[in-house]
């Protein structure tokens, strides 16, 4: 493993008064982050847990609701993801192997293809507003002509999970620019980069939902 | 500063390789859910199955070498885990709540 | 054990900087604990003056001194103040961040800046609830049901809101103990040698991390039904209020472990510092916390017996909750067994433990008789229960409080307080709550349903009886307070060990040092090595 001649310049890390040494902030701050992923785990769960419940109840009705979702869109955003995912990793990689700046560009990437994952998202929604598909009580049965006297709460659903997964992925694209700044600063090196695997933690909690939403979604309905 | 310079010697780093293996598996698992959204009738009470499998997979795909559980501590694979175990018994018991119901017949 | 601190320099955690801005960006756990104090007495001056206004109205049938949907409010607001920002943060966050770290003898909590984001979480939180004051106020009880708290015209949102952001307050809180106790220990403090608040904390602080997103995700979905009526929750587009409540207890029952077992763990403390005695069954009441932490997941149905829940769940959840009473009485009679040929001394922190011990016994017992689902269908809804919870919640935890700053205030101030005021806030506390809450297991038996503004004149000398010994209440806790501010001002300095106790914090000075200990102590024994 190649060592300290990238780290000599750039802002060196001082290691918290409260810890022993490097090692062991590294490993605290990881079971952290460990522990806010099972947070999100069981926020984003919640919803599953209510989806999976009233499909099982309105399985025509989901299935009428998935039909209006184009899921060569849902298609594309998974891709987007999944090599946004990639790139993640990758810049991780570069940072254990001292190149701060391949990793800089792999987090760009990243953010890039957040970004384009919520271009793709924006369209969606405002294809659904054009035809009237609103959420709950905003949902004008007739005026869309639904087979489903309730179809408003697939809506209901399908907005708040990819609106809270929405959310989510700004959230990310912001932490990611903050590392990715600090990247260029030259905060990081091998031998610390606690903040991006944290950030990478995360990122990838994102992409881990969307690999669930995509086919409950658009698929499966 | 009294931190040694050598702890990070001991982190894992997973070959570039590697990742480009996962995220290739990734892709091919992404196309493999599409087709077979393309044969649901053929596949039938099977079709919510077979999506939801797939996305298993590659769900811990991700977990294990992007998020590096692989290489991560017992502790923390167990902390992640309990997060689903907390998440499956919040579904089984508001579950059989709802299904062991007498049925009103809904109007909608 | 660790060096005594016999330091000269008069250097502590308080004196170390000074200005109110030290004080507001300070990562220190102890200086954290203390402003948590702070702030949560105040809370509970104001759900305190809430519970007076709403025994003041019940005094009598009719209207006394409030409409009825003040009252409405003003019970809601007690509800809301009390669980949220008064007893779910106040041990762990008290108590639990000074002296956690100083009991493993670490220098501070794993992630000093998360812990003071979690003070200023709380802060957020409760401001926004009390701008509900303001705007629209508040009539739906804490528990926020649907269908009502979609109906109703209050300002049910902005509140949602505020107990979402207090609930991230509070998993900010879990997870840094969590983390704290498995990486900071010291040298040769394995689990085993923990104290058992320690044990208690760090099995709340699981209940915190794994319950509170649950509660997150409720509220949010309360705020889109509010908004968006997406129907979830919404009969009227085929949701299920019923699934509300599902979500709603599968935070809110563990949450009320997260109210009881730091209180447990104080009163281990409390009871093995006073009776002189190596704490009997150690491993048994640290598996206990676990123990009740686990089941607290299983159990939450018990809410919904009379709610439309399936008889089957019923049943199911039914049997599950006797189970809770297991690892409780394994607790009780470990204290019990460790009083037995101790040397008790019966100083204050001592009567608050003995109290509890009394006071949380009838609040389990009748738990577990509302457990029995042909009992509850009766009971449910009732007095009763007002009566069981609040011998939990007040009798358990607020005497552990109370005990616990008694124990600890020579500790954190480095004063001594008057043990004969102490004693007279017990007396009146005690007292006081038996006069105030034991009436109400009567009116609940006879029928007075709960939360309701009016009642028959039959109900009338027993409500009488109660809004009385609510003053008794009210009257000690001002004396502890006069004890505390006397204390404060004109106390006399406290010496490092003033009780005996053997946990690392009584090796220290009072109070401590910025970084707890001058040398990092190096553990060999367990925590309660008396005899």
């Amino acid at each position: 493993m190649s060592t300290d001649s990238h780290s000599a310049h750039g802002h060196e890390h001082h290691v918290a008064h409260h810890f022993r040494s490097a090692e062991h902030e590294y490993l605290t701050s990881k079971e952290g982050i460990w522990l806010f992923m099972v947070t999100e785990i069981l926020m984003f769960g919640g919803l599953f847990v209510g989806y999976s419940i009233f499909h099982n109840i309105y399985p025509e009705m989901f299935a009428e609701g998935a039909k209006s979702l184009d899921w060569k869109m849902g298609f594309t955003n998974t891709l987007v993801l999944i090599f946004s995912s990639l790139t993640m990793a990758l810049g991780i990689y570069f940072l254990q192997r001292n190149q701060a700046k391949k990793a800089a560009m792999s987090l760009a990437i990243t953010i890039f293809c957040g970004a384009i994952f919520m271009v793709i998202k924006y369209f969606e929604y405002t294809h659904k507003f054009h035809l009237g598909l609103y959420p709950g009580r905003f949902l004008d049965v007739t005026k869309v002509g639904a087979e489903h006297a309730n179809l408003g709460m697939y809506f209901g659903f399908y907005y708040c999970m990819t609106g809270l997964h929405g959310i989510h992925v700004l959230l990310g694209m912001g932490l990611i620019s903050w590392v990715l700044f600090r990247t260029v600063r030259g905060d990081f090196n091998s031998n610390y980069y606690t903040a991006v695997e944290g950030v990478g933690i995360f990122w990838h909690i994102v992409d881990l939902i969307w690999i669930f939403l995509f086919p409950l979604l658009y698929l499966v309905g | 500063m009294a931190n040694s310079h050598d702890d990070s010697q001991g982190h894992h780093i997973t070959p570039f390789a590697t990742y480009l293996k996962v995220a290739g598996a990734l892709f091919a698992l992404t196309f493999l859910t599409v087709i077979a959204h393309h044969f649901n009738q053929q596949l039938g009470a099977l079709a919510a199955p077979v999506a939801f499998l797939i996305a298993t997979v590659k769900a811990v795909l991700v977990m294990l070498w992007f998020m590096h559980l692989k290489y991560d501590s017992v502790m923390n694979r167990v902390i992640f885990g309990a997060g689903f175990f907390f998440l499956a018994l919040l579904l089984a018991f508001s579950g059989l709540d709802i299904w062991t119901r007498v049925i009103e017949t809904s109007t909608l | 054990m660790a060096n005594a601190a016999a330091h000269g320099s008069d250097k502590n955690y308080l004196n170390e900087t000074s200005g109110i801005w030290s004080w507001l960006t300070t990562l220190d756990h102890k200086r954290i604990g203390i402003m948590y104090f702070v702030t949560v007495m105040f809370f509970f001056l104001l759900g305190g003056i809430m519970a007076l206004l709403i025994r003041l109205e019940l005094m009598s049938p009719g209207p006394t001194i409030m409409t009825a949907d003040t009252y409405n409010q003003v019970m809601t607001y007690h509800g809301a103040i009390m669980v949220f920002m008064v007893i779910i943060p106040g041990i762990p966050a008290i108590l639990g961040n000074f002296f956690l770290p100083i009991h493993i003898g670490a220098k501070d909590v794993a992630f000093p800046k998360l812990n003071l984001l979690s003070w200023y979480c709380l802060m957020a939180g409760a401001l926004l609830a009390f701008s509900t004051l303001f705007t629209h106020k508040i009539d739906t009880g804490w528990t926020f049901y649907t269908p009502y708290s979609i109906k109703t015209g209050t300002s049910v949102v902005t509140m949602v809101i505020a107990a979402f952001i207090m609930g991230m307050s509070s998993i900010l809180t879990g997870l840094n103990f969590i983390a704290t106790v498995h990486k900071l220990r010291a040298p040769g403090m394995t689990m085993y040698r923990i104290p058992l608040f320690v044990w208690a904390l760090y099995s709340t602080a699981i209940l915190q991390v794994l319950a509170t997103p649950v509660l997150g995700i409720t509220l949010l979905l309360l705020t889109m039904e509010r908004t968006f009526g997406v129907g979830i929750f919404d009969p009227a587009l085929g949701g299920d209020p019923v699934l509300f409540q599902h979500f709603f207890w599968f935070y809110s029952h563990p949450a009320v472990y997260i109210m009881i077992l730091p209180a447990m763990g104080v009163v281990s403390e409390l009871i093995a510092t006073f009776s002189r005695k190596t704490i009997f069954g150690y491993t048994a009441i640290a598996y206990s916390s676990l123990g009740i932490a686990g089941v607290s997941f299983f159990v939450w149905g018990h809410h919904m017996f009379v709610s439309g829940q399936s008889t089957t769940a019923g049943v199911l959840f039914s049997f599950i909750t006797m189970l809770v009473g297991v690892p409780t009485a394994i607790k009780m009679f470990n204290w019990i067994s460790t009083m037995y040929k101790g040397s008790v001394q019966m100083q204050s922190p001592m009567l608050f433990a003995l109290g509890f011990l009394f006071l949380f016994a009838i609040g389990g017992v009748t738990g577990i008789m509302l457990a029995v689902l042909p009992v509850d269908v009766h009971f449910h809804d009732t007095y009763f229960v007002v009566a069981h919870f609040h011998y939990v919640m007040v009798g358990g935890t607020l005497m552990a409080i109370m005990g616990g700053f008694y124990y600890w205030f020579p500790k954190m101030f480095g004063k001594m307080y008057s043990e004969a005021l102490a004693r007279f806030s017990f007396v009146f506390i005690f007292i006081g709550f038996n006069v105030t809450f034991f009436p109400q297991f009567v009116l609940g038996a006879m029928g007075m349903p709960r939360r309701y503004f009016d009642y028959i004149p039959a109900y009338h000398s027993l409500n009488t009886i109660s809004t009385v010994g609510s003053w008794l209440i009210a009257t000690g806790f001002l004396i502890g307070l006069y004890t505390i501010i006397n204390g404060l001002t004109k106390g006399a300095k406290a010496p490092a060990n003033p009780w005996g106790g053997k946990t690392l914090e009584w090796t220290t000075t009072s109070p401590p040092p910025h970084f707890n200990f001058d040398v990092e102590p190096v553990i060999t024994a367990g925590p309660y090595e008396y005899r």
